[in-house]
């Protein structure tokens, strides 16, 4: 199968991503640069990490008017498996295909450390392959990571299951200290309503190889190529047209 | 005219860099300082001589983009 890894002036994981989907798992990949419009026949869309146009005025606030969004806006309300990572997740909250904002960490640093993260759903296309509960070990490296949204956005996206990813210690409880950011609800990674579009600040391709000191990252890749197998995408009849992987 | 907008976070969002700076200033002995928060501030020359259309443009392009409904709060000066 074939992933589209958007590439943002000052995205500077789209290589990871690439490398990830490419030399590891064996699938294709395409960079795609954000002034361009065809996402190119890929079967999922891949927001790296990065600082998209420098991050200016708000991080992730530039990116919504790249051109390449206008197609991912559709390839995601057709029910296309959507990922946003760290920075790529920033930008679908600007974007609107994901509710929320994000805030300074609460105690000002940027931290880039191997932090642990429940999975918290498992039936979005980017945690089919994980089981309920299960603890991911994962790397983050970002200033801004710090999840917000008003108390009735986070009874909503407790009600309708959107919080995929929490924080948690190694043991998978949540635990304020094991929460590296402030993040509302230890939140690391939501879902849209239709589950197809999913957001998370830490980073799974860089963790796909055990020389990168963790392979956990490798099970929300496959989920996609699991779910696009499957062909069990959100969206019902207006899921996305898929070609066999 | 000119338009000027400035952008805070709501009052009910944590501001962890308004707190760091007043932490700081109680450092420096200004203890009468009760709090602090940051925000942004833009200047924008508009092409039109009229208050009302200027505030109304500058609203929405704060509305638009300067300023995130879900974290930040905005009020606007024209001139």
């Amino acid at each position: 199968m074939k992933f589209a890894v958007i590439v943002f002036p000052g995205s500077n994981c789209d290589h990871d991503a690439y490398h990830a989907i490419t030399a590891v798992l064996g699938h294709s990949a395409e960079l795609i640069w954000h002034k361009d419009t065809d996402l190119k026949g890929a079967h999922a869309v891949i927001l790296p990490g990065g600082f998209a146009h420098g991050d200016y005025l708000r991080t992730g606030a530039m990116a919504r008017f790249s051109p390449i969004m206008r197609s991912v806006a559709a390839f995601a309300d057709a029910g296309g498996p959507v990922l946003g990572i760290c920075n790529g997740f920033q930008v679908l909250l600007e974007a609107g295909l994901l509710p929320g904002a994000m805030l300074r960490n609460r105690d000002l640093k940027f931290h880039c450390e191997h932090v642990h993260v429940r999975v918290e759903q498992t039936d979005t296309p980017s945690t089919l392959a994980c089981h309920r509960g299960q603890v991911l070990r994962l790397p983050i490296a970002h200033g801004e990571g710090n999840y917000f949204a008003d108390a009735d956005v986070i009874a909503r996206l407790e009600t309708n299951r959107q919080i995929v990813f929490r924080y948690t210690d190694a043991a998978g409880n949540v635990d304020d200290a094991a929460n590296p950011n402030g993040s509302t609800a230890a939140i690391a990674g939501i879902c849209n309503e239709a589950r197809n579009v999913v957001g998370l600040m830490p980073h799974p391709e860089r963790a796909c190889e055990l020389i990168l000191g963790s392979c956990d990252g490798l099970l929300i890749l496959q989920s996609i190529v699991q779910a696009c197998r499957q062909g069990h995408l959100a969206g019902g009849s207006k899921g996305h047209a898929l070609q066999p992987a | 005219m000119r338009a000027r907008v400035f952008v805070t976070l709501k009052p009910s969002v944590f501001d962890p860099q308004g707190r760091t700076i007043a932490d700081a200033l109680h450092s420096l002995g200004y203890g009468t300082v009760e709090d602090v928060r940051q925000g942004k501030y833009f200047e924008l020359d508009l092409k039109t001589t009229e208050a009302a259309q200027a505030k109304a443009l500058a609203a929405e392009v704060a509305d638009k983009l300067l300023a995130n409904p879900v974290i930040e709060s905005y009020r606007i000066e024209v001139d």
